[in-house]
């Protein structure tokens, strides 16, 4: 375990190497560029491989063959050029392939700002791409937990042959924090890839093969129930979240990533001036952690203070969906490439308290 | 005596041997396979050389060759 | 008796190509089948397929593969190949794929001289979705989308894919050649047999351009198609070896 005072894109570069990743391929757009960056050189040190792709398409194109050869592979953008992998995520999560991505959002729509921001929520934990397909979709606080979920995400992705994304923004990936990064994964205790791995020849008739396309809609329809039961195990199985002084609270804040950080200050605040205040922080974005929701006390609580850095909001959505419209939504929001401040997060609580 | 055998089920009836055979000995017969093409046969083995061109320009490898 | 000429051992013995009769696609998978039999590279190769008529072939090879996105094939390639070394990795596609959507993938793969054989089928029209004008369509030549004939005007000259790729630095083979008679598979297969060997000497960048038929498309029979490549198609598109590092 070693101790490093860090920036949150390289962070979760070094422990994407520390995760077994030896192959990248990204493309430069801003905030994401240490990423690519500190991997043109870390990732040669343990003999994997970088590659500056001709574009974000060309990108993800090369992280999906060389993670079809069973290499833990990850590339990494910001907004408009996680549009452009998009086609090259579903052809992974089609494929049952694993890779990570992380999205250093920027605000949007279109090119938007550079700063931090949240407005690719539905973008990545609802529709990436046309077609159905998620994501398991992660999205840290701190230069820590992106450290930590980043790590995490290989065997998410390897146990699960999944696409997992890592949703985060420039606040995480540019703030410095003092991180204590996980420790160089052994080869040896990482899934074995040998019965899928498209490098690998089988002795008898059969090639082995990666297509996505099915000439019929059966044979789509028993892929698409595979998918689908994949998910619901994830539902049961995998929903991730915080709950800060949830306990005996009394106002109920919610919020994620970035913004989720900025909350549990204004709930540290809030308590500091005698308000019983609690957040529940998702740390999955899909699955969404309902459960985190279910252990409101609905007799006493009546509304809930969803912040979100995104006009018009859109993770309030899953808010409702996971409380059960039983509540007033109050929604505390900044455009993305505005911070949302703790001070405007304390008064609108207490406002409407 | 060198000769070829045209493999029915792989045969798509395109023509190109037919014309490709310098000694024309290749035509498209009056039988036909289970997906329903007329198959390529030899008309005279006699004059077949073994030069390979028709099985070489057969885009479905239906033809092997003998000598 | 001897058998002098018999079929490689790529497709399930029960099973033929389903491409439609005359296809150049199925000569052109013969010839790289042949190949990866002559060098006992069959155990070896990856083929990266292309979306459209080529992609199909996956069905009925017995290598290993994978379905790139539209005109992606040859990122998908550099990135394995880089990551397996030891794999032979050939890149299939045809023009729709290879010098339209993915005219940005081949020349950065070729421009980097990645260690790939990449084997592109012009067959002068968008095949699968219906025969639509492609980028290597003639002057002229009536298509689904250009009905009076493509105009230099109105969609440009056609790409001549091999030349572009040949006066890059980094491509070790770039040459030619067609499908559409004994003599020219010949030829054709003397390059495939090169460019895959290249490949596995380390020698670098390899680009096959094969003139190929498509007679239902063209709405010609295939003797007719041939005809049409010896008459129409060798006069805009010359066959050759544009370069030869060996
Ligand atoms: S081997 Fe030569 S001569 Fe014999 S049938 Fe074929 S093309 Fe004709
Ligand atoms: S070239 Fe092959 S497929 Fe075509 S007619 Fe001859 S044997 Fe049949």
């Amino acid at each position: 375990m070693s101790k490093e005072f860090i920036k949150g894109n390289e962070a979760m570069a070094e422990a994407a190497v520390r995760g077994g990743c030896r192959f990248f391929a990204g493309y430069p757009i801003t905030p994401q560029n240490d990423i690519p960056e500190y991997l043109s050189k870390r990732l040669f040190e343990v003999g994997g491989t970088f590659i500056q792709g001709e574009s974000e398409i060309a990108s993800i194109n090369m992280v999906y063959g060389v993670a079809a050869t069973g290499v833990r592979s990850m590339t990494s953008s910001s907004s408009p050029g996680l549009a452009l992998k998009s086609e090259g995520i579903s052809f992974i999560a089609g494929s049952r392939i694993p890779a990570v991505i992380i999205n250093v959002a920027r605000g949007g729509p279109a090119l938007g700002t550079i700063q931090g921001a949240q407005q690719d929520y539905f973008a990545s934990a609802k529709a990436i791409a046309p077609g159905g397909f998620r994501c398991f979709v992660v999205s840290p606080s701190t230069v820590q937990e992106a450290a930590d979920l980043v790590y995490e995400a290989f065997e998410i992705a390897d146990k699960y042959r999944t696409p997992v994304y890592v949703l985060t923004d420039g606040v995480i990936g540019n703030m410095m924090e003092i991180v204590e990064l996980p420790p160089m994964r052994d080869p040896e205790e990482m899934l074995s890839s040998d019965a899928w791995r498209i490098t690998k020849y089988n002795d008898d008739s059969s090639a082995r093969q990666f297509s996505t396309y099915r000439p019929t809609g059966e044979m789509l329809t028993v892929d698409n129930i595979a998918m689908a039961e994949l998910y619901e195990e994830w539902q049961e199985k995998e929903q991730r979240w915080e709950a800060f002084m949830m306990e005996d609270a009394e106002v109920v804040l919610t919020a994620y990533g970035s913004a989720g950080r900025i909350a549990k200050s204004a709930v540290k605040e809030l308590r500091a001036q005698g308000i019983k205040a609690g957040l529940i922080r998702p740390i999955t974005l899909f699955p969404f952690p309902n459960k985190a929701y279910e252990n409101i006390n609905y007799d006493k609580i009546d509304k809930i203070f969803v912040v979100e850095m995104s006009i018009p909001p859109q993770f309030v959505y899953d808010v409702e969906l996971a409380t059960k419209s039983q509540l007033d939504y109050i929604n505390i929001n900044t455009s993305g490439g505005v911070i949302v401040e703790t001070e405007s997060i304390v008064d609108k609580v207490k406002e409407s308290m | 005596m060198p000769k070829i055998e045209v493999n029915k089920e792989f045969c798509k009836s395109c023509g190109l041997c037919t014309v490709q055979c310098p000694k024309k000995i290749i035509k498209i017969g009056s039988e036909v396979n289970s997906k329903g093409y007329n198959i390529a046969e030899q008309t005279d083995e006699s004059q077949c050389t073994g030069c390979k061109l028709c099985a070489i320009v057969c885009p479905d490898t239906a033809i092997t060759v003998y000598k | 008796m001897e058998k002098i000429y018999e079929r490689p051992s790529f497709t399930s013995p029960a099973i033929g190509m389903g491409f439609c009769p005359g296809c150049s696609h199925s000569t052109a998978h013969k010839l790289m089948a042949q190949a990866l039999d002559k060098y006992g590279l069959r155990d070896k190769a990856v083929l990266i397929y292309p979306v459209g008529c080529g992609g199909l072939g996956k069905d009925w090879v017995r290598l290993n593969n994978i379905v790139a996105l539209h005109g992606r094939a040859a990122a998908v390639g550099t990135a394995i190949k880089k990551c397996n070394p030891e794999n032979i990795v050939i890149s299939y596609q045809g023009d729709g794929d290879l010098a339209a959507i993915g005219m940005a993938e081949t020349m950065h793969a070729a421009n980097r001289g990645e260690n790939l054989t990449v084997i592109f089928i012009n067959n002068t029209n968008f095949g699968m979705t219906g025969g639509q004008m492609a980028p290597t369509t003639l002057l002229g030549q009536r298509t689904t989308t250009s009905p009076d004939g493509r105009d230099i005007e109105r969609h440009g000259a056609p790409f001549k894919m091999a030349e572009l790729i040949a006066e890059l630095d980094a491509p070790k083979f770039v040459g030619r050649f067609a499908l559409h008679d004994a003599k020219n598979v010949i030829k054709a297969q003397a390059a495939i047999d090169k460019a895959i060997r290249m490949q596995v000497e380390g020698k670098g960048y390899s680009f096959v351009e094969l003139i190929s038929l498509c007679p239902t498309n063209w709405k010609l029979n295939p003797v007719d198609s041939a005809k049409r490549v010896e008459k129409e198609i060798l006069k805009e598109y010359p066959l050759g070896i544009f370069k030869d590092f060996e």
